[in-house]
């Protein structure tokens, strides 16, 4: 796996000491709050509603025992004991101190973590499959081109003040699971007529007030050109991104008032100057890179488990468990495994600092001491022996997060809301927790079937609500919280944006109204098959309509 | 009528202006203006406060005052003055009784 080279140790060590003298300085009165808050942003410390919030970047959403385990000390040391998993890959820390973030930078870099890049307008941390380097269904894992697109735009001094931040996401199979047409740059690994490893690219997806879906701008970037290309898109972003009006700042903003065309145009001309300079990737760097990212060895076993078929027969919540949470792996034997952090009635993404412990206690014990955290907020084990998995069930219960309702109706995303963010127009955990507790029983949520629901507490989005299959947006409507309704709306390879059903809901409405909405798929479908999207594609919104708000 | 909110610098915690300028930790004990003068002569001291190191993100809030009690007008400040609605057991309302 990547391990941080002696640049990146000497360069997050230095950014630390800064820190700890810009924290003194601040404290001293030598710094204002005008002249600090950038500074602190940079290190991911933002000033939420009760108190300060720090972001940490877990990269590509891969992460090792130990470093899951000093995530729990941190929690346990310098906050209430518990973290929240954010639709970006990265762990928020509600309640630390001023004063003791500059230590817990520290702690954080001892484990080569640090919180760089998780705010302000560069680019962002970069995100990827979470079953990235064990799906069956992969070409190739996406995380060595990730972590060369970390190296390259870490600290770049060119794009360090970008018209606004930039978000880059990466898959390396077919099924997109990263949501990369909703990203700033999205990466969708493939292969040319020759067999050559290259990349699908998007450009100006995003979500926000103004959502959109990526646009394809290449069918095949070869891999070697994959920093030329980048840098190309993110000159022409940044020498004609708006800079006058924060929410038209977006590249996606520049690819709508540009046009693909001439926007494309503009991009191959950059790329056609530096194709052949520095940015060209060697196929020796490459081929070094991917193996800290190495599979760890894996014996190839029987693609079934009788240990999990006789534990299947006799105990429901485990095939509940089975059918739901589990990835197919490339290697027969094995599989990858969801820990649901949306426990029923609970907070979508927390894991207390305990949990966290089991985590790491588990993937040293039964996943090659290997973890993922994915933009729906749950924790995957990428690497566990088929016949493993009673064992592992029977902790995952007894730390709570073996609920087997991985893309079921439960497992809700839902961003912070109100209850933390100083950006908030309504809640958006309560609304997630009263679903999870009216669909919570197993049977009902199986029945259902998959059915993605998102919830942000503004308009900004980082529920991803608009690509909810239900979406949900808490806003304030002569000072009440009201919720307005999207259907439709999906992440993956087949991606959109959800539309507007009808006036919103209330508080104590919201929750029958996705009740109603559930009721007439499961009315209407040709059969368990028929997803809620696919049934909501095919008949479209009046049924849906129809059971809100009654005939037109 | 408005109060004066902020966050301490040091620990991030949630505070009101009150008398002789001192920063309270419940909204109870916080000083309520009235007008726009005595609102933007409070929130300059406010501001001077942030000057001098001792609170962060100073703005000023609408209250009521129901039967004696001060209360945030916004859901926002409400939870504010509270703490998380998901966490009983954090924030503000964890330690209610210590005014
Ligand atoms: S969507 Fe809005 S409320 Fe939710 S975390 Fe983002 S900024 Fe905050």
């Amino acid at each position: 796996m990547y391990r941080y080279d002696e640049f990146d140790a000497s360069f997050v060590n230095q950014r630390t000491e800064q820190f700890k003298d810009q924290v003194r300085r601040r404290l001293a009165g030598e710094l204002s709050e005008d002249e600090f808050k950038p500074l602190r942003l940079m290190n991911g410390l933002y000033l939420q509603l009760h108190a300060y919030m720090l972001r940490v970047a877990i990269p590509y959403g891969t992460l090792n025992g130990r470093q899951m385990r000093k995530l729990a000390h941190i929690a346990r040391t310098y906050d209430q004991s518990y973290g929240h998993f954010t639709t970006r890959q990265n762990i928020q820390f509600n309640w630390p101190k001023l004063e003791d973030t500059p230590k817990i930078l520290e702690e954080l870099a001892e484990v080569e973590m640090h919180a760089i890049q998780t705010s302000g307008n560069c680019i962002r941390n970069v995100t990827a499959d979470h079953f990235a380097g064990a799906a069956a269904d992969e070409i190739a894992d996406p995380r060595p081109y990730a972590e060369i697109l970390r190296q390259w735009s870490s600290l770049h001094p060119e794009f360090s003040f970008l018209p606004r931040k930039f978000k880059i996401a990466i898959t390396g199979a077919p099924n997109d699971r990263a949501a990369v047409q909703v990203h700033d740059i999205g990466l969708q690994l493939t292969r040319n007529d020759a067999g050559e490893i290259g990349f699908v690219v998007f450009v100006g997806g995003g979500l926000g007030r103004t959502p959109m879906i990526g646009r394809k701008v290449r069918d095949f970037l070869p891999e070697e050109d994959l920093l030329a290309y980048s840098e190309a898109i993110l000159r022409v972003y940044n020498r004609y991104g708006r800079r006058d009006n924060k929410y038209k700042a977006r590249i996606k903003i520049l690819v709508h008032e540009t046009g693909l065309e001439e926007l494309k145009a503009d991009i191959e001309a950059e790329f056609e100057k530096i194709r052949f300079g520095v940015l060209r990737l060697p196929d020796e760097e490459v081929r070094r890179i991917e193996a800290y990212f190495a599979p760890p060895p894996l014996e190839v076993g029987n693609a079934t488990s009788d240990a999990v078929e006789a534990r299947k027969a006799s105990d429901a919540a485990f095939a509940q468990f089975v059918a739901h949470n589990l990835n197919p792996h490339r290697v027969p034997g094995y599989t990858s495994v969801t820990l649901s952090m949306k426990p029923i009635g609970g907070i979508p993404g927390d894991a207390s600092d305990k949990q966290m412990d089991v985590i790491a206690d588990l993937a040293e014990k039964y996943g090659h001491d290997e973890i993922r955290i994915s933009h729906e907020q749950n924790v995957i084990l990428p690497h566990v022996k088929l016949d493993d998995l009673p064992a592992l069930f029977d902790q995952l219960v007894a730390a709570e997060i073996a609920e087997g309702n991985s893309g079921l109706i439960t497992d809700i995303i839902a961003c912070p809301g109100m209850d933390y963010c100083a950006l908030a127009t309504a809640r958006s955990i309560p609304v997630a927790q009263r679903i999870s507790e009216r669909f919570g029983a197993a049977e009902r949520q199986a029945e259902i079937g998959e059915l993605k629901i998102k919830i942000s507490g503004c308009i900004n989005a980082c529920g991803h609500h608009h690509v909810g299959h239900i979406g949900i947006l808490g806003l304030e409507k002569k000072g009440e919280e009201f919720y307005q309704v999207t259907l439709g709306g999906s992440a993956n390879e087949n991606a959109s944006i959800g539309e507007i059903v009808g006036r919103g809901f209330s508080s104590e409405e919201v929750v029958d109204a996705i009740e109603k909405l559930v009721d007439t798929y499961l009315g209407l479908r040709n059969g368990k098959e028929e997803t809620f999207l696919e049934a909501y594609r095919r008949v479209g919104e009046d049924p849906f309509k129809e059971a809100l708000y009654g005939a037109a | 009528m408005k109060v004066i909110t902020a966050n301490r610098l040091l620990n991030g915690d949630v505070v009101w202006l009150a008398e002789n300028g001192s920063w309270v930790e419940r909204i109870a004990l916080a000083k309520v203006y009235d007008g726009k003068e005595a609102v933007a002569e409070a929130l300059a001291e406010g501001l001077e406060a942030e000057k001098n190191q001792k609170v962060v993100g100073v703005y000023e809030m609408d209250v009521a005052v129901e039967d004696g009690v001060i209360v945030p007008v916004r859901l926002r400040e409400k939870i504010r003055a509270t703490g998380p609605t998901t966490h009983p057991e954090l924030g503000k309302q964890a330690q209610a009784v210590s005014a």
